[in-house]
């Protein structure tokens, strides 16, 4: 089954990855801008990164046959740096023009500080003005329910962004309900200890169904697997769900999702039509 | 539409994984008996989330998940845009 996985950070996984996912039928990543594992020591380095993000890593990913988007803004944990923060949305400008950048993100919140939700929120005015799409880092653990919360509240007195161009991503339990009854998309992030397992993330489409739904791995430079999405169809098979659902959680909903950013152009290898559902 | 498991379906598929899965709990909490704490220690909070979410875990579903969830997590203050200096909702 063709699969796309929407939030990847490949630039911290080696070039096995790529043929492994490719062999695995994925078609497509996306890659939001994150936390390299240190801080950056400076707005230069965020600059050196766009561009590792718009081009090396694109190239990279499409030697593999697999497509690649991906998305600028200064993540939630160095956002608590206000001065640098404003340095670097100041250049994402930049860079949106350039070949598969969906829009901002991923933008959130870490230990959901006044700095952090400083940053969130000069990010969210820029995509307003800018007409972007946003992806949404929701925090980790103890602060997820708390953050989530201040977070849906930013957006919702952010009249200019519809709340479907938002998805809000690593939602769990506790927090898919109140992202989908804002009206957001949602991802489920399949990664081991600190979110989801795909055992959990069926049992999610189960109960909420598949309007509004994606499964990713957010493979990074931590404990990870790349080939997560996998996993997840996988198990939907084995629980005994069609192919038509599955398809929909981890092919067309992404799809759908991306195809509001009038950038976004994707067509599969050997179909003639676009991939635009 | 979602296929539906019967319950027995369920069991069959996912028994082993939660023996094992208890079992692991119950070694670790054997290990942190087995742990001596220091002299005049203050109890972690987190050993009292452990006990409360293993308590959930007794109580009546749908919803365990999300309980435990919330047991780990730290509360919501509808406030915080006040207490951190921001404007006022909309």
């Amino acid at each position: 089954m063709r699969y796309i996985d929407p939030h990847i950070h490949m630039v911290s996984r080696t070039t096995d990855d790529y043929k492994r996912m490719a062999l695995a039928g994925c078609v497509l990543v996306s890659e939001p801008a994150f936390w390299a594992g240190f801080d950056r020591s400076g707005a230069e380095g965020f600059r050196d990164y766009f561009r590792q993000l718009t081009t090396f890593e694109r190239n990279r990913s499409l030697a593999y046959g697999i497509e690649h988007q991906c998305w600028l803004c200064i993540n939630a944990k160095e956002a608590d740096n206000v001065a640098l923060a404003r340095e670097v949305i100041a250049m994402i400008p930049e860079f949106l023009a350039g070949p598969g950048v969906l829009g901002i993100g991923e933008i959130g919140l870490n230990k959901n500080t006044r700095n952090e939700a400083t940053v969130f929120l000069e990010h969210l005015e820029l995509a307003a003005r800018l007409l972007e799409l946003v992806l949404v880092h929701t925090p980790h653990l103890a602060d997820k329910y708390q953050g989530t919360r201040m977070i849906l509240d930013m957006l919702r007195d952010e009249p200019r962004i519809d709340p479907e161009r938002v998805c809000i991503d690593h939602v769990e339990e506790h927090t898919i309900r109140l992202a989908l009854e804002a009206g957001h998309w949602v991802g489920m992030t399949l990664y081991p200890i600190t979110k989801c397992t795909p055992s959990r993330a069926a049992d999610m489409v189960e109960t909420y169904g598949a309007e509004r739904v994606m499964v990713n791995s957010a493979g990074d430079w931590g404990h990870s697997d790349p080939l997560a999405v996998p996993e997840f169809i996988f198990e939907m098979r084995a629980r005994g769900h069609d192919e038509a659902l599955i398809r929909r959680v981890v092919y067309e909903n992404p799809l759908t999702f991306f195809s509001q950013c009038p950038r976004f152009e994707f067509t599969p290898r050997g179909d003639a039509v676009a991939a635009t559902p | 539409m979602t296929h539906v498991r019967e319950a027995a379906e369920v069991l069959n598929r996912d028994f082993l994984e939660m023996r094992s899965r208890i079992l692991e709990v119950a070694a670790a909490l054997d290990r942190l008996d087995r742990a001596p704490a220091r002299v005049g220690e203050t109890p972690d909070r987190r050993l009292a989330q452990l006990r409360q979410a293993i308590g959930a875990l007794l109580g009546p579903g749908p919803g365990r998940a999300e309980t435990v969830q919330r047991i780990f997590s730290l509360e919501y203050d509808p406030n915080w845009r006040e207490s951190n200096g921001f404007a006022r909702a909309r």
